[in-house]
């Protein structure tokens, strides 16, 4: 079961590790921003410098950077691809009706392939990096100013910490049931499509019964521990801004001035 | 066949290969007889569970092998073909009733042998021979299991897994929740299983006196290894050795210790049971009134 | 002694198509300090009227004073506050995300500053013996360690009822005994009223009054000496007999007249020696 979920949090305590989930959310964001910038090898030098020197600082080992590739490696190469054929201009290769295969076309790809990289490096290290649950933290202070709009944001935030801190729970169960249901002759996994389909009937039934059991009985405790919305509520959970985070934040300022000086 | 089952040198380890590599079992022998009553006994992380999804393969040891009547199973078994055990021996998982999923209960019963190849005729009619079994009724196959109380609901899981007809029936704390009326019941339920239908019978529990009511065979586990096993009359014997395994004492032998302690009274063999209890106090004070009687030895009675 | 907690003939029937209400007209009188076990079997309206005591449950009929104060719309939050509640499932009531953000979670509803929260979870967490453990997350503790959590977590907001609902039904041996001595040890120390609903008989051994519910009504109460000399009346009350009195009654169908009055194992031991030299 664990090897599922990709590109979940590795603890750690490298410099990374220490910054203010803020701060890396926030990079991370305007870094899918940043990057529309590059359009010649400079820009994209400096954006790989940028996060290479991220990716050395986490301590992390590069295979797993990699491994965040895999899953989207289908998806890269058909737009990598579109790109090659439809892009016209500079020198021509090849010629086939619309298709054809330009110097410019070929350019257009490798960019797009290092644009895909580089967003996929950057994620990754959000998630590797930084727990869920400082995500959740860092996105519900950064939602704030919406609840000025009337959106609900404490307790979005508390409904996706719940949901965290049930994850092991329900994957927990989901074991359970399988074996039952295995002890009683299905096969997880075996035979055609319509019979895979079928066999996961008992899985989920069970896993919808009980999870409904579970919100009710959860809904209850929270009520008798005194909850009653997200309005004047305190918060145990603090978040720290410190010189580093300001740091990497100034250094992310300088690098979208060179990203404008460098682009053509 | 014989369908005995007996673990060699069994060894079990999580994620082997992987960095989350950790070791549940190790070094496990031992032998569950055909047609005797086990009981699986040890604190939470002992390997209980780990050890009990190798009684029907759902795992395979990763060292030595399990044999499962004329069954052989070892790392490298192939995972195709293992229904056969499966229908063999069936499991009652704690909290059974969370297997629950069908519409209707006949349906729910049905669900196993269906899988195992009956039709849909066979498996309503396995599932009406069931109910009885597990001391419910006709009148509820056309219910939903979902309307039925806690303990109905159990006893519906359990008849999904009896009507696969299993010759070892494998029970994980299976009265686990109920209250001490349920649990009574459904003991005694599991004994005529055994009695009656002569399966052979697994019990994980934390009960002492469940396994000194009902259980003739006996495993102890330890931190992924078995510590002892025999019979309960012979484990129970050494007090001291459990106790220094923070495991209890079935209440008739520590009180019999406490007689033989406070007031010098030997009743002999441990009474594993209240009635063997009773009936040693009984013969004894017949002992003593008829030696009270007898003048020539009076001085006895003090 | 100060009544904690009043109740004035409640009525509660979950909806119409029941027969039977949970709660038939139930009244209940609680003293500050006092150790409460509600036994009874399943269904017979325990759980429901715990959770009229700090109204997750509204009766059709009847009062319900906390602290004389009455149970109303306007002060249930405060009543609230009051009451502390540990459910039957571990998992169920595990808000928080580690064990020190779960214990929180009440401090937090209640809107207390930050700084003192932190001091009230530490002490809480160390009340219940789970400080080392303030970072864990819930997935990787026992079942009895989790209760002690959800302990801490009624503890921080400093109660003065706690209310067990079965809390120790869904633990092994080892967990039961942890958290009934937590609860022990918590009770002594912060003169809490302890309710606790439960199945077991060692747990409701602790208690200095056992009420038993049947069909919705209280139907007997008495001290654990009185309640547990109902010999075989007693599984139907929900509880296993103890085991002096199977073994009562064991010798009694051996034509043996044994005592009335319930007796501890020490006290068979006694009235057995008596017995046997008599001869």
């Amino acid at each position: 079961m664990e090897k599922l979920i990709f590109g979940r949090y590795i603890p750690g305590n490298s410099w990374i590790h220490r910054l203010d989930p803020r701060a890396k959310l926030l990079s991370t964001i305007f870094f899918i921003f940043v990057i529309f910038l590059a359009n010649n090898w400079q820009t994209y030098l400096t954006l790989f410098i940028f996060v290479l020197t991220a990716v050395l600082l986490s301590e992390i080992k590069m295979s797993f950077f990699i491994n965040g590739i895999k899953p989207m490696i289908w998806l890269i190469l058909f737009t990598v691809i579109l790109q090659v054929l439809f892009t016209g201009g500079g020198e021509v290769y090849f010629q086939w009706g619309i298709l054809m295969i330009t110097s410019q076309g070929l350019m257009n790809g490798v960019f797009i392939f290092c644009r895909f990289v580089l967003i996929i490096f950057m994620s990754t290290l959000l998630t590797l990096t930084t727990m869920p649950l400082s995500l959740t933290d860092a996105l519900e202070y950064l939602m704030r100013p919406l609840t000025a709009l009337k959106v609900p944001v404490y307790e979005i935030a508390l409904m996706l910490s719940i949901a965290l801190r049930f994850v092991p729970t329900l994957m927990d169960e989901t074991e359970k049931i399988m074996n039952a249901q295995r002890a009683r002759g299905v096969d997880f996994g075996e035979g055609n499509v319509f019979q895979q389909m079928k066999a996961i009937v008992p899985l989920l039934i069970p896993l919808f019964v009980s999870s409904f059991n579970r919100a009710e009985e959860l809904a209850t405790a929270m009520e008798a521990r005194g909850y009653s919305g997200g309005e004047g509520r305190t918060k145990f959970r603090k978040l720290d801004w410190s010189a580093s985070d300001t740091l990497v934040m100034a250094v992310f300022v300088l690098m979208t001035g060179a990203l404008v000086l460098l682009r053509t | 066949m014989v369908m005995d089952i007996t673990f060699e040198k069994v060894g079990y380890t999580y994620q082997k290969g992987s960095p989350f590599e950790s070791r549940a079992l190790y070094d496990i022998d031992f032998d569950i007889k055909q047609g005797s009553y086990t009981a699986l006994v040890g604190h939470t992380g002992s390997g209980k569970s780990t050890i009990l999804r190798h009684l029907n393969a759902l795992n395979k040891p990763t060292e030595g092998k399990v044999i499962i009547g004329d069954r052989e199973i070892i790392s490298t078994t192939n995972n195709k073909n293992l229904k056969g055990i499966r229908k063999k021996v069936g499991i009652v998982f704690q909290f059974p009733e969370a297997q629950l999923f069908e519409e209707t209960i006949a349906k729910d019963i049905a669900f196993g042998p269906k899988n195992f190849g009956a039709t849909e005729e066979e498996g309503i009619e396995i599932a009406k021979r069931m109910l009885p079994l597990v001391g419910l009724d006709e009148t509820y196959m056309e219910r939903s299991p979902f309307d039925l109380s806690g303990g109905q609901m159990r006893r519906v899981a359990i008849a999904g897994v009896l009507a696969m007809e299993p010759e070892v029936l494998v029970l994980d704390e299976p009265t686990a929740g109920l209250d001490p009326k349920g649990r009574t019941e459904m003991m005694e339920m599991f004994y005529s299983l055994y009695k009656e239908q002569g399966i052979t019978i697994v019990l994980v529990t934390h009960q002492m006196e469940d396994v000194a009511n009902y259980a003739n065979h006996m495993i102890i586990l330890e931190n992924g290894t078995v510590v002892k096993e025999g019979a309960p009359r012979e484990i129970f014997k050494d007090e001291a050795w459990l106790e220094s395994k923070q495991l209890d004492v079935p209440a008739t032998v520590s009180f019999a210790s406490r007689l033989e302690e406070r007031i010098g009274l030997q009743l002999g063999e441990i009474p594993l049971t209240t009635e063997e209890l009773a009936d040693k106090l009984v013969a004894e004070l017949n002992r003593k009134t008829a030696a009270g009687l007898n003048p020539f030895e009076g001085g006895d009675a003090k | 002694m100060n009544k904690i907690i009043t109740l004035n003939n409640l009525v509660y029937t979950y909806n119409e198509t029941d027969q039977r209400p949970a709660l038939n007209g139930v009244s209940l009188e609680i003293e500050e300090g006092e150790w409460i076990a509600i036994i009874g079997p399943n269904g017979s309206g325990k759980s429901t009227l715990a959770k009229t005591i700090n109204g997750l449950i509204a009766p059709d009929s009847g009062e319900v004073f906390i602290d004389q104060l009455p149970l109303t719309e306007e002060n249930i939050w405060s009543i609230r506050e009051k009451v502390g509640m540990v459910f039957q499932n571990p998992d169920n009531q595990f808000v928080g995300s580690t064990v020190q953000d779960d214990v929180a979670f009440g401090l937090e509803n209640q809107a207390v500053p930050r700084d003192e929260m932190v001091q009230r979870v530490e002490s809480a967490l160390a009340q219940v013996k789970m400080l080392d453990f303030k970072e864990r997350e819930p997935a990787r503790l026992s079942g009895g360690q989790k209760q002690r959590v959800a302990i801490a977590g009624v503890v921080a907001i400093a109660p003065k009822i706690i209310i067990l609902d079965e809390a120790t039904s869904m633990l092994d041996p080892q967990g039961r005994q942890e958290v009934i001595e937590t609860v022990q040890r918590i009770k002594e120390k912060e003169n809490l009223t302890v309710i606790s609903i439960t199945h077991d008989i060692d747990e409701a051994a602790n208690a200095n009054r056992i009420l038993v519910m049947q069909a919705g009504k209280l139907v007997k109460e008495g001290t654990p000496q009185e309640i547990f000399s109902n010999g075989d009346q007693l599984i139907d009350m929900g509880l296993d007999l103890p085991f002096p009195e199977k073994l009562k009654v064991a010798l009694e169908e051996r034509g043996i007249t044994v005592p009335e009055t319930y007796l501890t194992e020490e006290g068979m031991v006694e009235w057995l020696w008596t017995l046997l030299s008599k001869k």
